[in-house]
């Protein structure tokens, strides 16, 4: 019987957290080892666990998966969030893209120069209210169903999720014209697995603090 | 095998003016009859130069797909394709597949790889499948920031031609020299036929295109990379993509100061 996947970021959200979140939605255990030190990041290089030298990596079924996408995919493929055939496969990737893209930009925040940071904010909350938010309200208007693609929970459903929630922490009015967003945020959070990575004590990762960027700065050998 | 009633050999017009092609063998056995109108040809929507279509038009070219192309040459065209709805995000590159519109590149390649067999011949949903579906993935989006440096390159003051622009292709060189090729040469020792699962794949597409470009940059790129080479040499060889290497294809030549003049104007950046 496989081993629980085992997850290997630092202990932050970054690229590992949308991992963290599809796997808990699809009520799958999984470990996690944290890379503290630069010197770690080094030894799993030097193992050659990392094909392009990057983490996130993710130990599953006998591979040392890398690339955020693949590994997504992969999980999804396995646990049936991933639509029944190539036509929601290409809707689903669509809309996972489209959230990745939104995501990107709040995950880079942290890193933007203090100067920068006020016209990049304006810029997410303008593309978040004026691109994203309503491309997926009209998916949900459009068919009115509970979720985004097939009428069943796929990865894009969860990926959009966790968007709404990292948008919500930084300005919660930004949800305020979108209630059928609103309506699939409660609907997937009530699932149960995801129910239970929302409380306290769970793999979940909070907010980057100052710390946090600080640990990886030092451990990526960012400046 | 089905069988169907004796129709004579004859094109028959059906209520919705369709051709309908019934055929019967010598046998007495029926084929199935085929659908009902050909399939239309993908259609794809962006500007006159490579950008993020140019992979799609690779992946196509390579398939043996015949595709038609709309180019965007004015902020209006652009507007039009955003108010009638038919960009998701408001971005293109868009493509009209099997009754989609498609955006997003990531998006439209993988459907097209499945969609064209691309991914192997086994489709199975086995570990070997899915894992070999990760790794295409992953291998494709390696050439992935070799191209943004290089589109980004053609979009800094002065082009490529101007400082920030021969840094941008000069980092995109020494990326794939350094960290890119040595990991491609070194699979290619482990499977000498194809990049992924032994199949000719979306991602040996992808990393010939990305050996090509990056020659237009610098020819010696190859250099320290014997199988790399050899895999170009073949690839280039195949029918399908020999064909899209030659003049007059639809593959788009490197952007210039006009193509980022176009784009900067729909853009409006």
């Amino acid at each position: 019987m496989a081993g629980k996947p085992k997850l290997h970021y630092f202990n932050g959200r970054g690229r590992m957290e949308c991992i963290r979140w599809l796997l808990a939605a699809a009520g799958v255990e999984f470990e996690e080892k944290f890379i503290e030190q630069p010197e770690d990041l080094d030894k799993l290089r030097n193992d050659g666990s990392l094909m392009f030298q990057q983490v996130p990596m993710v130990e599953i079924d006998g591979m040392k998966l890398v690339q955020t996408r693949a590994i997504l995919n992969y999980i999804a493929t396995k646990y049936n969030l991933y639509g029944k055939d190539m036509k929601e496969r290409a809707l689903i990737d669509m809309y996972s893209e489209g959230v990745e893209d939104l995501g990107e930009m709040i995950m880079h925040l942290p890193l933007c120069p203090p100067d920068q940071k006020d016209a990049k904010i304006a810029q997410i909350k303008e593309r978040t209210t004026n691109r994203y938010f309503p491309a997926f309200e009209k998916v949900l208007k459009n068919h009115g169903q509970d979720y985004l693609v097939g009428n069943k929970l796929s990865k894009a459903d969860i990926h959009l999720v966790e968007l709404v929630y990292y948008v919500e922490e930084m300005d919660p009015s930004l949800l305020a014209n979108f209630p059928l967003l609103k309506g699939l945020k409660a609907r997937v959070s009530s699932l149960p697995a995801v129910k239970k990575f929302l409380q306290p004590g769970s793999q979940r990762k909070p907010p980057m603090d100052e710390k946090n960027l600080e640990e990886a700065k030092r451990i990526f050998r960012i400046k | 095998m089905t069988f169907f009633p004796p129709w004579p050999n004859c094109i028959v017009l059906n209520t919705a003016g369709k051709n309908t092609e019934i055929t019967r063998s010598v046998l007495g056995a029926y084929r199935k009859p085929k659908p009902a109108v050909m399939a239309a040809k993908p259609k794809l929507w962006y500007f006159h130069g490579r950008g993020r279509m140019e992979s799609i038009r690779w992946l196509l070219a390579a398939a043996g797909v015949e595709f038609e192309e709309e180019f965007l040459e004015t902020r209006e065209q652009y507007e039009k394709l955003q108010k009638d709805g038919r960009l998701l995000f408001g971005q293109v590159p868009l493509v009209e597949i099997d009754g989609m519109e498609l955006t997003q590149t990531r998006a439209i390649l993988s459907y097209l790889a499945a969609k064209y067999n691309l991914h192997g011949k086994d489709l199975k949903e086995t570990v070997r499948y899915q894992s070999a579906r990760a790794n295409t993935w992953f291998f494709s989006k390696l050439c992935l920031p070799i191209r943004r440096l290089r589109s980004d390159a053609a979009f800094q003051p002065g082009g490529r031609g101007g400082d920030k622009g021969r840094c941008f292709l000069a980092l995109a060189v020494k990326k794939a020299k350094t960290r890119y090729f040595p990991v491609f040469e070194k699979v290619g020792c482990g499977d000498p036929d194809f990049l992924v699962g032994n199949k000719f794949s979306w991602a040996d597409i992808q990393l010939l295109e990305a050996i090509l470009t990056m020659e237009e940059l610098d020819a010696s790129v190859l250099s320290d990379f014997p199988l790399l080479k050899e895999f170009k040499t073949r690839f280039s060889n195949i029918p399908t993509i020999k064909k899209f290497l030659q003049p007059g294809s639809q593959r788009k030549p490197p952007p210039d100061s006009h193509y980022v003049e176009v784009v900067r104007n729909i853009l409006q950046f």
